[in-house]
């Protein structure tokens, strides 16, 4: 998260579906045939009818309410703590609904949203530049690659302007100008200034907010906090989601936690990559569990890819970390033309020697290329071995960012000014001084657009089971606008979700059931039979290399560009790993203390699995969109070429259990309130 | 480079500790900290020895979930986090002592994992400011001159890990206060509760066992986020302010 792409400058065309379409006929290919069943559509997604413009209200009015008397005798399960999490947690308890909280870290405070950088989109329109809830609304469906869904998007967009005002209620130090008002930045691109912003630490300040709201609640008794705890499974009895099973991550007691409604926000799962910029821990258990019970994941294969993060440096390397984007405003990327230059010092590289790759091939916008073509591009350029840096499993992996022609241009103060904070976290890093040396950068994940799909309740398809900020699928399509996934955590969880779960709890408290339900033996038992076997195998690979592959092979063939070919051998080699993973893992110590092997074991099996089911959803998905490109799919100058009238559907898989073929029910998406347009940048 | 490492080994919060030595070789210096003891660990695993507990999770220095005391300091030599510190800060053939934050407050989970839940509970007395969703005014209703948010959010970037009270020979927990209580301090949304706030935050922190300052400086000395040592001094200010009006 950090300053951002340049992918909304783009110009755009209109392009009738048959221009963009390059002569493929309905039913031409099914690439996932034999990987699939197909399943029926998704037609109810509770999306109200009638002027975009009033749908929320309108829903908010029809949803029924809770006496407040009532509220008291209804609980909810919140998993996570990160923006979405706490924001649902603090409101829910303000309400006065009874409310458990998880999260696996020692404190709430920890949760990843905490990393995001750059800012907080909302309509203010305070510097009165044409910005608009439309302009919002707008800008976020183009994003997304028109891969998402309107009405969820008009209502982000729309309760944006209350996120400003509470957390600034709160005492979040937005930045502010002379005169004693909020300052705001434009960001991703777009043509107005409608990004709010806490230096580089927003996701830290509005988070904190969230935290103390949330402590504050826990102080008053309405919401009870488990911390070092991890959900383990989702309890669904007589068809809704009542509870979930927890593991005490200190003593490793297996808990049952019973409710009248479980929300989900656990966040994204951008660590099947392995290496991608998330927290360590963050994970796919919670939601992959919920799946396997029931709830349908919606496309899985969108995942988010930015250029410009510090590469690996070695087999040891446990993280990605992002650098701001605004360094492509300056710096100019090139790798040597030679091979042999590749280990050299690039200063002693000759200009003639340099290859501007970018420059070269997209002489208009150079350097400012939308990511996911300079994502690519540093691919293509360090497979064909002219990487640099070291080499890590015989390939060199990164490019470089060069900013010797900025510094003669506009001093080196002036370069301080702008890049100061981000050329110091580069040399803490690298240990490399980019004053004087080329920086180098490789792409890295960063946010997934998928998850577990919801309707305009942001309810699953369980019944009861509710899900918010970056595990549910809605709100981003194909691809997300920088400063757009803290909007949409806080929207989910201060002003969505309290609304929309009132009209199911109004029929609660549903009757009780006891810890000898069958529902709850049932997910105890695949609970604690799944923790004896990863404890039993005693093989010979450690979990984190286990994970490791896994993540290779979703970085190679599920990663900054996919294809059949690459898909269908990736599928069979997760297979593979994955039957080896449990015969052979390694897992030392016991149950009952902390055991971070343990976590890390339940948590990669789930990743096998998610992984999977990513390849078969990019395999499905022949189009490029948004974050997701496929080879087969692109213009003559290797631009995204988007299938609207094949894919301008949302991909909602259905578990159907482990090496049987999953279900894909498609939710068509109808624009009414805008027009679908193909990205160009010509 | 290679190195011998003592790190402290406790199998949970009731068995005694104690030091245990480990060699490691071809650490390269590119490694962070934590990426040591995972390689560490990974050699552990394979010859069947418990790996070593330790806390991280965003290796960025952001989330405060890292702390180690690296050769009695705490985060190590550099101010950063320890996620954020790499190996060429050490030299080859070093010894390098490892342990957990040292304070009776943060009681030790299992080796390097201790208990900081005393902060949240400091948090929960009064760290924030009493607004329900949906009640706030428009934001630009009220505001804030350029300095007093600039400082506060200068002070609000305390990450919550307890390097502060590690470092204090006291064990005080005074910084990590003091920056919250500065930080709401300075706005205007802070300014209604601001005597409860400071009055319940010094009481809950007292009962947690912290101890109280004596203006040595360890800790914003061993602050990643360099919190100044002046925020201390505004804690005690609204707290003599909050007693004068009678709290």
């Amino acid at each position: 998260m950090s300053h951002d792409s340049h992918d909304m400058d783009m110009p755009d065309t209109v392009t009738s579906t048959e221009a963009s379409h390059s002569g493929l006929l309905d039913g031409e290919y099914d690439d996932a045939a034999g990987y699939y069943t197909p399943g029926t559509p998704l037609v109810d997604t509770k999306a109200p009818q009638g002027p975009i413009a009033d749908r929320w209200s309108d829903r908010k009015f029809e949803a029924r309410l809770v006496n407040p008397a009532n509220r008291r005798k209804l609980s909810i399960i919140i998993v996570g703590t990160g923006l979405a999490g706490a924001s649902a947690a603090a409101t829910l308890g303000e309400a006065g609904y009874n409310v458990k909280t998880f999260c696996y870290q020692d404190s709430p405070r920890r949760a990843h949203s905490i990393a995001a950088q750059g800012g907080i989109n909302a309509a203010k329109n305070y510097k009165e530049d044409g910005d608009s809830v439309h302009r919002l609304f707008y800008d976020t469906v183009k994003g997304g690659d028109y891969r998402s869904r309107e009405s969820n998007v008009y209502r982000l967009a729309e309760v944006s302007t209350n996120i400003i005002d509470q957390c600034v209620a709160q005492g979040v130090p937005f930045a502010r100008e002379y005169g004693g008002l909020l300052d705001n930045r434009s960001f991703g691109g777009v043509q107005v200034s409608r990004t709010f912003y806490a230096r580089g630490q927003t996701g830290q300040q509005l988070l904190i907010g969230a935290y103390q709201a949330l402590e504050r609640q826990i102080a008053a008794g309405t919401v009870s906090m488990f911390t070092r705890h991890e959900m383990l499974e989702l309890i669904v009895a007589d068809g809704k989601a009542r509870g979930i099973i927890a593991r005490d991550m200190v003593t490793g007691e297996i808990q049952t936690h019973l409710a009248d409604v479980v929300v989900l926000a656990s966040g994204g799962y951008g660590n099947v990559f392995y290496l991608s910029t998330n927290a360590m821990g963050s994970n796919v258990t919670a939601a992959w569990r919920a799946h396997r019970k029931g709830a349908y994941m919606a496309n899985p294969c969108y995942t988010q890819i930015h250029p410009t993060c510090i590469p690996v440096s070695g087999s040891h390397q446990s993280k990605l970390t992002l650098m701001s984007e605004s360094l492509r405003n300056d710096g100019r990327i090139w790798v040597p033309k030679n091979q042999a230059d590749c280990d050299k010092d690039p200063r002693e590289i000759a200009e003639e020697d340099r290859d501007y790759y970018l420059e070269r091939i997209y002489p208009s916008f150079g350097n400012l290329v939308p990511r996911d073509i300079a994502s690519r591009a540093a691919k293509n350029v360090c497979d064909e071995g002219r990487g640099v840096g070291p080499e890590v499993d015989g390939v060199r992996r990164g490019v470089y960012l060069d900013f010797a022609d900025a510094i003669d241009r506009l001093g080196r103060d002036a370069v301080a000014n702008k890049y100061g904070n981000l050329f110091d976290m580069y040399a803490r890093i690298t240990g490399e001084d980019p004053y004087s040396v080329p920086m180098r950068i490789y792409p890295a994940v960063h946010y997934v657009m998928g998850g577990l799909w919801v309707d305009y309740d942001l309810q699953s398809t369980i019944p009861g089971l509710f899900v918010t900020g970056e595990a549910n699928f809605s709100d981003h399509g194909a691809n997300r606008l920088g400063a757009s996934a803290l909007m949409q955590g806080l929207a989910d969880g201060y002003f969505v979700l309290p609304h929309t779960i009132r009209d199911y709890l109004a029929d609660g408290p549903f009757e009780a059931i006891g810890e000898d339900h069958p529902a709850v033996v049932e997910a105890r038992t695949s609970v604690t039979d799944r923790i004896e076997h990863f404890l039993s195998v005693n093989g010979t690979r450690s979990v984190d290399s286990y994970h490791r592959e896994l993540g290779n092979i979703m970085w190679e063939y599920c990663g900054m560009e996919r294809t059949e070919t690459g898909l269908k051998k990736a599928i069979d080699l997760i297979r593979g790993l994955r039957d080896d993973f449990y015969r052979n893992v390694k897992v030392l110590g016991t149950n009952e203390s902390l055991n971070q092997s343990l976590e890390k074991a339940g948590r990669v099996a789930d990743f096998f699995e998610l992984g999977e089911l990513m390849c078969i959803d990019a395999l499905n998905r022949r189009e490029s969109c948004g974050g997701h490109f496929r080879g087969e799919s692109q213009t003559e100058d290797g631009e995204a070429l988007r299938h609207d009238d094949e894919f301008a559907y949302v991909a909602a898989w259905e578990w159907a259990g482990l090496d049987e073929r999953p279900v894909l029910h498609k939710e068509d998406l109808v624009y009414t309130a805008i027009e679908m347009k193909q990205r160009s940048y010509k | 480079m290679n190195l011998t490492l003592k790190i402290w080994r406790q199998p949970d919060a009731v068995s005694p500790g104690a030091m245990h030595t480990y060699q490691l070789a071809d650490v390269s210096p590119d490694m962070s900290f934590l990426e040591m003891l995972d390689v560490l660990n990974e050699q552990l695993n394979d010859q069947g020895e418990d790996p070593i507990a330790f806390d991280s999770d965003c290796r960025e220095g952001i989330c405060g979930m890292c702390g180690l005391m690296i050769n009695g300091d705490a985060h190590g030599p550099e101010v950063t986090t320890t996620c954020q510190l790499h190996m060429r800060s050490f030299t080859d053939g070093e010894t390098i002592t490892i342990e957990p934050w040292r304070s009776d407050a943060f009681p030790v989970v299992k080796d390097l994992v201790v208990d900081r839940g005393a902060f949240d509970r400091i948090i929960q007395a009064g760290g924030y400011v009493s607004v329900n969703t949906g009640s706030a005014p428009e934001a630009h209703s009220v505001p804030v001159p350029k300095d007093d948010a600039d400082r506060a959010f200068n002070v609000a970037t305390c990450i919550g890990c307890g390097a502060c009270v590690a470092a204090c020979p006291n064990g005080s927990a005074s910084l990590f206060m003091g920056a919250k209580v500065t930080h709401l301090g300075l706005l205007p949304q802070g300014q209604p509760e601001r005597d409860e706030r400071v009055v319940n935050m010094v009481a809950q922190h007292d009962h947690e066992g912290f101890g109280g300052c004596t203006n040595i400086g360890a800790c914003t000395a061993a602050c990643p986020k360099e919190i100044p040592l002046d925020v201390i001094s505004q804690l005690n200010r609204d707290l003599r302010t909050a007693i004068k009006h009678g709290h």
